[in-house]
């Protein structure tokens, strides 16, 4: 069983890899790309049979506490 | 006065911050990341470096330590707490400090001098700073662009919350003095009860004309002012 979070920067705050990662797609010949939003994906292992209700609580609480920062970031939780 | 600087695994500005509080006359002593009571500390450095490697985000781990915990119920009771780049960052990360550092607008670390205005001298980390004043410091981060959203910046603005912002040699506030894309050329801000500071500048590294400059002193010379008058009111109660 696993956690799976994907963290995002928050659409207000700048992001400069991004940003750098947009235009050297553009520079390679990409075209149509209208944004590149660069976070991070986090796997966390949990131990089989844990109940999956009390794992998204704990889980979810975990990613506003340390996994993510909400003042400058989103996350998407999955447990699967 | 007794000041009490933080050490995490990888704190690297520890050292020059004690040197610079002894070196300015006062006492100054390492505290361990796992130490749970602050002792007799009047004042409290959270130093520069790379806490925990950065590893998840510049701060994030250091904020769970067991000294932190000792750190924040000090800021609770009023305790004078100074973050210095790194420090600056753990202590927006718990919580202490509104807003967030995140990675420079052009991507590099920055490693040079630079101008600072002083916004308020109504803080204790600022009440010694002769008026007009600009300071230069050294700067030395990758993750240093202050961001906060639009309420908390006005909050800031209202409570005369910002202490340093960068500056060119005249004092203006111009994008191109600012050296990593903070919001308002944002340097350095205190917590509503003004007790919690936290910049991005190395005060530390520029006590000594020595060192290129001696500015930083003035940082220090307020908070030990702070202290003084704080122990005067006490005995005076």
């Amino acid at each position: 069983m696993k956690a799976k979070i994907i963290i995002t920067p928050k659409k207000a705050v700048v992001d400069p890899q991004g940003i750098t990662v947009r235009k050297a797609l553009e520079h390679m010949g990409y075209s149509g790309v209208t944004g590149v939003h660069i976070g991070k994906y986090i796997e966390i292992d949990l131990a089989p049979g844990t109940d999956r209700d009390a794992a998204h609580k704990a889980i979810n609480d975990a990613a506003r506490k340390l996994l993510s920062n909400p003042v400058i970031e989103d996350y998407k939780l999955e447990i699967e | 006065m007794n000041f009490a600087v933080l050490q995490f695994p990888a704190s690297n500005c520890d050292q020059d911050a004690v040197h610079a509080i002894r070196h300015l006359g006062h006492s100054a002593r390492l505290l361990w990341h796992k130490e749970s009571s602050l002792g007799d500390a009047d004042c409290v450095i959270v130093p520069g470096g790379f806490s925990y490697g950065d590893y998840l985000r510049c701060g994030a781990i250091a904020r769970f330590s067991p000294v932190m915990q000792a750190v924040k119920q000090f800021a609770d009771n009023g305790g004078l707490v100074l973050g210095i780049c790194n420090g600056f960052q753990v202590l927006t990360e718990a919580g202490l400090l509104p807003g967030a550092l995140i990675r420079n607008r052009d991507l590099q670390f920055h490693c040079e001098f630079i101008f600072l205005k002083t916004a308020t001298a109504a803080s204790p980390f600022t009440n010694q700073i002769p008026s007009g004043k600009l300071l230069r410091l050294p700067i030395a981060h990758g993750e240093g662009c202050y961001f906060a959203d639009e309420e908390t910046l006005a909050k800031l603005k209202a409570n005369n919350q910002i202490l340093w912002q960068y500056c060119d040699a005249n004092g203006n506030l111009t994008d191109s003095a600012n050296p990593n894309g903070a919001l308002l050329n944002i340097a350095g801000i205190c917590n509503e009860k003004r007790n919690v500071a936290g910049l991005m500048p190395h005060p530390e590294r520029a006590c000594e004309p020595l060192l290129g400059s001696d500015d930083g002193k003035w940082i220090f010379e307020s908070i030990f002012a702070a202290l003084k008058n704080k122990a005067v009111a006490a005995a005076a109660a």
